[in-house]
């Protein structure tokens, strides 16, 4: 039972960190209707900042510089490439964000070559336990910071003008504008966020109890893409969902997979993404995506 | 509906009548077909010519780079009938070419030591593994039948996945992380192997042979690509893309046809997969993962969406360019030999295509084939309505 209590924290923790990947990566589909593949090297671009600052400057004071580096990064791509863009079909644009990522990822993999970088977090790998419970500092700072953004973040998204301008882009682009909303304005600033909410995950994707930044944290950030669609592209309620959901799954996958041999090693990797395909057989929108209904 | 064809044949005629008597002459003269008789009859011919006679001029590293070009183009053209034509994002083609790789590999393979293989005959176990990926695509057509755009693009990922933990765990039919030697072809007596065999006092290798099958192969699949993309279910599937609605009330069948360009994308990637064994004669998982789907979608984003010679230049725009880097390392600037540091050829090439998928859809869209196709609409102006 308390390795169940355990895993399933782990698990939570885990899936509050996706769900702020996944929350950016909704919030730019929201706003401008692109899917962005290049969300996993925004994570890289702010791990990676994050990680070479953080000897010289003191990890907090590079936190905040891969945060704004990151938004930065996202901001550069909205306003470089995705506003040159003048044709309607968003597919496209989809494929143009791929692009940008086999750029992104071969410059940050170029640099990083096979080093791992530790991000110099001060939790390190120590321990709390409640009980018999025990659950690394590390997990617990992850699951509190990512309560905290997702909260400010939703609470922005309902009261301020800056939230009532992206939802009301998001209702309806033409009508926004004629009302006076900048829609460049909103899309930038939808980048944004989402890159600096990707740097806030890279940091707890790469802390104790994985080795630190390396090539292949793009792939974990990849498992963001299951927790969004699953949720439902156009939710921030099922990203959260969703998020917690990839979490929990990966984590009992992984803990139990001594006992579920039979499915083969590894199966903490593939478990989110048989999850993702089982819930869109049942619901093609997604979870809580609102089914697309068409005038004609 | 017969009274609208009528008015419709009527207005037509109408016009006819309007055009100057010596336009409309010259009009039926160039409807009559006379391939060699103009430019582009004969730049095909030479084309062909040229690509047959390559293997007696060129070195084995051009070759095995142009082997690998041409089935890079297969499974391209495949991934184009789904992305460009019928507007449904893969990131999942990499799993068919590995379906396709590993499917030959232990269809012909013997069982021996730690493999498990059928050791059926090599051109038997090719059209299984095309079959084969067939039905794996058609294992994921409830997904790829419903769901649309980039949501079936990111719901594909788990196809990478789910392959790359089954080659990691079918250790006796995948070989594992180390991968898996690949029984070379036998055509009814002929091997496509090492022993070498000399034509014109050329020695012919297995890439000299192979040469012929790829080009054979790439042949029939563009063909095939073509006919469908200019019939009925051509029509069907742009429709499709442009408006799914529209087509439904038009009486398409949206699901299934989803879910069959899905199957047909698949097997030509398997098909690409069978060839690409050939040609490396050792499959690794390294070789379908993720990137590689993003170079396929990245082939034909730059060659041009939807269309079939598209997906072919773009396929040896971005398969060649890692090589001729690689090849001319010494004589570029910002290139280095791979590990002495510095931008290694495999790096330059992906920041190069990277570049060009967004510089071709922000600055060119249709794609480089759209750069040769408008020349010859321009030259030839005067036969096109």
């Amino acid at each position: 039972m308390t390795i169940f209590i355990e895993l399933l924290l782990n698990g939570i923790s885990l899936g509050s960190v996706y769900a702020l990947i996944a929350l950016g990566f909704v919030v730019i589909f929201r706003a401008t209707e692109v899917v962005n593949f290049a969300h996993a090297s925004l994570l890289l671009a702010g791990g990676y900042i994050t990680a070479v600052l953080s000897d010289d400057i003191g990890f907090w004071l590079a936190l905040l510089t891969g945060i704004a580096g990151a938004a930065l990064v996202g901001a550069a791509i909205e306003f470089l490439v995705m506003r040159r863009y003048r044709g309607a079909d968003h597919s496209v644009l989809a494929i143009v964000t791929i692009g940008v990522d086999i750029m992104l990822v071969a410059d940050i993999g170029r640099r990083l070559g096979t080093d791992i970088l530790s991000v110099g977090d001060p939790w390190g790998d120590r321990v709390l336990t409640i009980g018999a419970v025990s659950l690394a500092q590390t997990r617990v700072a992850a699951l509190l910071a990512a309560g905290l953004l997702i909260t400010a973040f939703l609470l922005a998204f309902r009261y301020t003008s800056w939230g009532v301008a992206m939802r009301a882009a998001a209702e309806n682009a033409g009508t926004a504008a004629l009302m006076g909303i900048r829609l460049g304005r909103v899309s930038l600033g939808a980048w944004a966020v989402a890159g600096g909410l990707a740097a806030v995950a890279a940091l707890f994707l790469t802390v104790f109890p994985t080795p630190g930044l390396e090539k292949s944290t793009a792939q974990v950030a990849m498992k963001a893409f299951p927790a969004a669609i699953l949720g439902g592209l156009d939710s921030t309620t099922g990203a959260l969902v969703g998020g917690l959901i990839v979490g929990v799954t990966e984590s009992l996958a992984t803990g139990y997979q001594g006992d579920l041999t039979f499915l083969g090693r590894g199966l903490g990797e593939l478990a989110p993404y048989l999850v993702m395909v089982a819930i869109l057989l049942l619901r093609p929108a997604g979870l809580f995506g609102t089914k697309e209904l068409a005038r004609v | 509906m017969s009274d609208i064809t009528d008015q419709n044949q009527n207005q037509k005629q109408k016009q006819k009548q309007n055009v100057p008597p010596l336009r409309a002459a010259a009009k039926t003269a160039t409807r009559v077909p006379r391939p060699l008789t103009r430019p582009g009859g004969y730049g095909w011919v030479a084309g062909a010519l040229l690509l047959l006679a390559l293997p007696f001029y060129l070195d084995t590293f051009w070759l095995q780079a142009g082997l690998f070009a041409m089935a890079a183009a297969i499974g391209a053209i495949g991934l184009n009938l789904l992305t460009g034509s019928t507007g449904q994002l893969s990131m999942g083609h990499a799993f068919f070419l590995a379906v396709g790789a590993y499917g030959y590999t232990a269809l012909a393979g013997d069982s021996e030591g730690r493999y498990t293989g059928l050791g059926l005959p090599t051109w038997l176990a090719a059209l299984l593994a095309v079959v084969l990926t067939g039905l794996a695509g058609g294992l994921f057509s409830p997904i790829a039948g419903r769901l649309r755009g980039a949501y079936l693009g990111i719901a594909t990922l788990a196809l990478i996945v789910i392959g790359l933990h089954v080659i990691d765990n079918a250790t006796d039919l995948t070989g594992g992380a180390l991968g898996r030697e690949v029984p070379a072809l036998n055509l009814f007596g002929f091997g496509f192997d090492r022993s070498e065999l000399l034509v014109a006092g050329v020695p012919f290798g297995s890439a000299e042979k192979l040469w012929y099958v790829g080009l054979a192969l790439l042949l029939g699949c563009a063909l095939f690509a073509r006919g469908v993309l200019r019939g009925r279910p051509g029509r069907a599937m742009n429709a499709i893309r442009d408006h799914r609605i529209a087509a439904g009330v038009m009486g398409v069948p949206v699901a299934r046809y989803r879910a069959a360009v899905f199957v047909l994308s698949s097997m030509y990637a398997g098909l690409a997969g069978v060839l690409l064994a050939l040609v490396f004669q050792n499959v690794t998982p390294s070789q379908f993962g993720m990137v590689v789907s993003l170079q396929y979608l990245a082939m034909i984003v730059i060659g041009g969406l939807g269309s079939v010679g598209g997906a072919v230049v773009g396929a040896v725009f971005v398969s060649m360019l890692p090589q001729v880097l690689t090849r001319y390392s010494d004589a570029l600037p910002l290139v280095a030999t791979p590990g002495t540091g510095g931008v290694s050829p495999g790096e330059a090439s992906a920041y190069l295509y990277g570049a060009a998928v967004v510089a071709v859809v922000l600055f060119l869209p249709g794609g480089l084939i759209r750069l040769v196709a408008r020349r010859t609409t321009m030259s030839t102006s005067g036969e096109k309505r």
